[in-house]
């Protein structure tokens, strides 16, 4: 009997760059705002402040699909502080927005970072702000100015800081490596949180951020554990004899939907209070009832059934009673996930053969198909509504894309090595 | 039942008697694969009715199910050395011990591991036999323990895939059950889509992935 390994590592404690995320657009559908980010003052110790917050900002809103940042050598004057700006200079570039901004040291590790956006056509300030950090939290500062600058610019949340975690597999001769990954959106501080040579699926986030839902496949069975990130510390939720899979928080984060198949392997929709350990079965048929997931208002649990012949999306509600269908276009519904505004719903669809990520609008009912691979999966809605991540294939190895929920703007978050799959958006940073 | 099979056991030498034994077996996996695809039917009337067929059919002796080896010693008979434990307890893909061959699965080896075809749990007629051979290898050797490791391949979503890979693993159980192994001697796992035989992505490579691997644990 082969000794499953496994590697628990936490976050915060030991960091290990396997496969840094790297942005490449793949398709603009949208105009693309010209937009300056103006090298950032500095002032403390060292020729250097600890981060070029400007550059974290611009690489930001240029990944947004929906600015195209300025070259630095292209601009006719690099000021740090309102007085000194120009409106005529940044104008006659046909710059819509001018970002600037300096860092204060005030402190051993301690700096104050400013920013200001000026609208150079109307000539006056649209915001302004300051904010503490310290060596370790200046990117995460800089990701916060960003989503202020798109949140201005655009109406709708910026999404920079948040974080994604995925599972990726590397396959060396006979033997396959899974990880479960947490990393910042834009791929960096990437942290391996668990490692085995059995398969790892269906990594899901509680709405606080703070824990992992998963499936490990150690000692050759699959179990569901939550594990809470800063400590590394997990906890096996549920191990019955057959399936244990596909958890999904409530938005409390107090239950998990998952699926039971029991000795006899009839998968049906659970849920599974994670305080007095309660199972409470919600389905009961002999269809594969499974990919249960909550809708943001907590009221019903939709779900992937193939009780109809191929499988489609139902959804039923959180307290019991009938299923009901949700998904009619084509042979093939699958993964359901909601959009937080609750408006839209997510699957795997089957677009003429290809595996496809679609959006289906849940008042008016028309399905959106927004990715163009032929294996596309794990669709996961942005916090924001507005982006979705999700898996596609390059070659053999699984890669990484964000699509905009109107299908405008696709790009591929590209690794440099492994097989990474079934990504998922973090909720919103609470502060 | 079982005890009585080599009591009840026949010359099958009579070509008419063989013929009709060829038919029992017929019916017998028919009853058998049913079982399988219309569960809404009653159990317990098909299992009676399947135990049946098998008693008749033990009587053919060894010339139906399963196939004798060349030598004509029923394989997986009382001394339990053939049962192919190379693996054992491994992740299934080293203890598959892969027949690239049609044929071996009616010569003397038994193969650890039988394929589906897209979307579907039904076991194949070819399949049926490996799976009697280690359903009678089970019945026999109550002590051998089995699991059942079901995969998809990689098409579709992967918890959707963990389903088809248990409902195939599910399948290969009841014909099991039904031909006297006990629920304790099986354990099913479903992988789905997580450990593909074959990493390739086309027709060939999930073909090989559709699949349940025998994994004989004791």
């Amino acid at each position: 009997m082969r000794k499953a390994f496994v590697l628990i590592a936490s976050l915060f404690v030991s960091s290990t760059a396997i496969a840094d995320l790297t942005v490449e657009i793949t398709q603009g559908g949208v105009k693309q705002r010209p937009i300056a980010v103006v090298p950032f003052g500095w002032s403390g110790q060292g020729a250097e402040p600890p981060l070029d917050v400007a550059s974290v900002i611009a690489a930001d809103l240029k990944r947004s699909g929906r600015f195209d940042p300025m070259a630095e050598d292209g601009m006719l004057q690099k000021p740090t502080v309102g007085a000194d700006l120009d409106f005529d200079d940044w104008s006659i570039l046909k710059v819509e927005a001018v970002v600037i901004g300096r860092i204060e040291q005030t402190g051993a590790n301690a700096y104050n970072v400013q920013f200001q956006l000026f609208d150079p056509f109307r000539r006056e300030q649209l915001v302004g702000y300051r904010m503490p950090a310290s060596k370790g939290t200046m990117r995460r500062v800089a990701h916060r100015l960003a989503d202020m600058i798109y949140e201005e610019l655009t109406g709708i949340k910026g999404v920079f800081a948040t974080k994604v975690t995925y599972v990726t597999a590397d396959r060396v001769g006979d033997d396959t490596t899974y990880r479960l990954v947490v990393a910042d959106f834009d791929g960096e501080n990437e942290t391996v949180i668990m490692e085995s040579t059995d398969p790892i699926m269906s990594p899901a986030w509680s709405p606080d951020s703070r824990r992992i839902a998963y499936v490990s496949f150690e000692d050759q069975r699959s179990s569901i554990f939550v594990q809470t990130l800063r400590s590394g510390n997990r906890i096996k939720v549920s191990s019955r004899p057959g399936i244990n899979g596909a958890p999904s928080f409530s938005p409390d984060g107090r239950q998990l939907v998952i699926t039971q198949g029991g000795v006899d392997g009839n998968l049906d929709i659970y849920i599974l209070d994670l305080v007095s350990r309660q199972t409470r079965r919600l389905t009961d048929h002999r269809a594969i009832d499974t990919e249960g997931t909550w809708s943001p208002d907590g009221r019903y649990i939709y779900f992937t059934s193939d009780r109809s012949g191929g499988p489609q999306v139902y959804r039923v509600a959180v307290n019991g009673g009938t299923p009901e269908r949700v998904t009619f276009e084509g042979s093939y519904n699958a993964r359901p996930r909601l959009s937080p505004d609750g408006n839209k719903l997510a699957v795997v669809h089957n677009d003429r053969g290809n595996f496809r990520i679609a959006v289906m609008d849940l008042r008016s009912k028309d399905l959106l198909v927004l990715s163009a691979g032929a294996q596309d999966e794990s669709p996961s809605f942005a916090p924001n509504s507005d982006t979705l991540i999700y898996a596609t294939r390059q070659r053999r190895n699984g890669v990484l894309e964000t699509v905009s929920a109107d299908g405008l703007i696709r790009q591929r978050l590209a690794s440099r090595q492994g097989d990474v799959r079934e990504p998922v958006w973090s909720p919103f940073e609470r502060f | 039942m079982f005890e009585s099979r080599s009591g009840l056991r026949l010359s099958a030498s009579d070509s008419a008697l063989r013929n009709s034994c060829k038919i029992l077996e017929i019916v017998h996996k028919t009853l058998v694969l049913n079982t399988n695809l219309l569960k809404v039917f009653d159990m317990k009337l098909i299992k009676a009715t399947a135990a049946l067929s098998l008693l008749a059919l033990a009587a053919c002796g060894g010339n139906t199910i399963p196939d004798p080896e060349p030598d004509g010693t029923v394989y997986g008979s009382d001394s339990g050395s053939d049962v192919d434990t190379s693996g054992t307890g491994d992740d299934g893909m080293s203890g598959g011990g892969f027949i690239g061959d049609d044929s071996a699965g009616m010569s003397g080896e038994l193969t650890n591991v039988i394929y589906f075809e897209f979307d579907s749990s039904e076991v194949s007629a070819d399949s049926t036999d490996v799976v009697l051979r280690h359903a009678i290898q089970l019945a026999e050797n109550q002590r051998l323990t089995v699991r059942l490791e079901g995969h998809a391949d990689e098409r579709g979503s992967r918890e959707y895939n963990i389903g088809l890979g248990e409902r195939r693993a599910q399948a290969v159980r009841q014909i099991l059950l039904l031909q006297g192994a006990t629920p304790a001697q099986i354990s099913t796992v479903s992988f789905g889509e997580e450990r593909p035989a074959d990493f390739g992505s086309d027709e060939s490579a999930y073909a090989l992935n559709r699949r349940v691997v025998f994994t004989y644990t004791n």
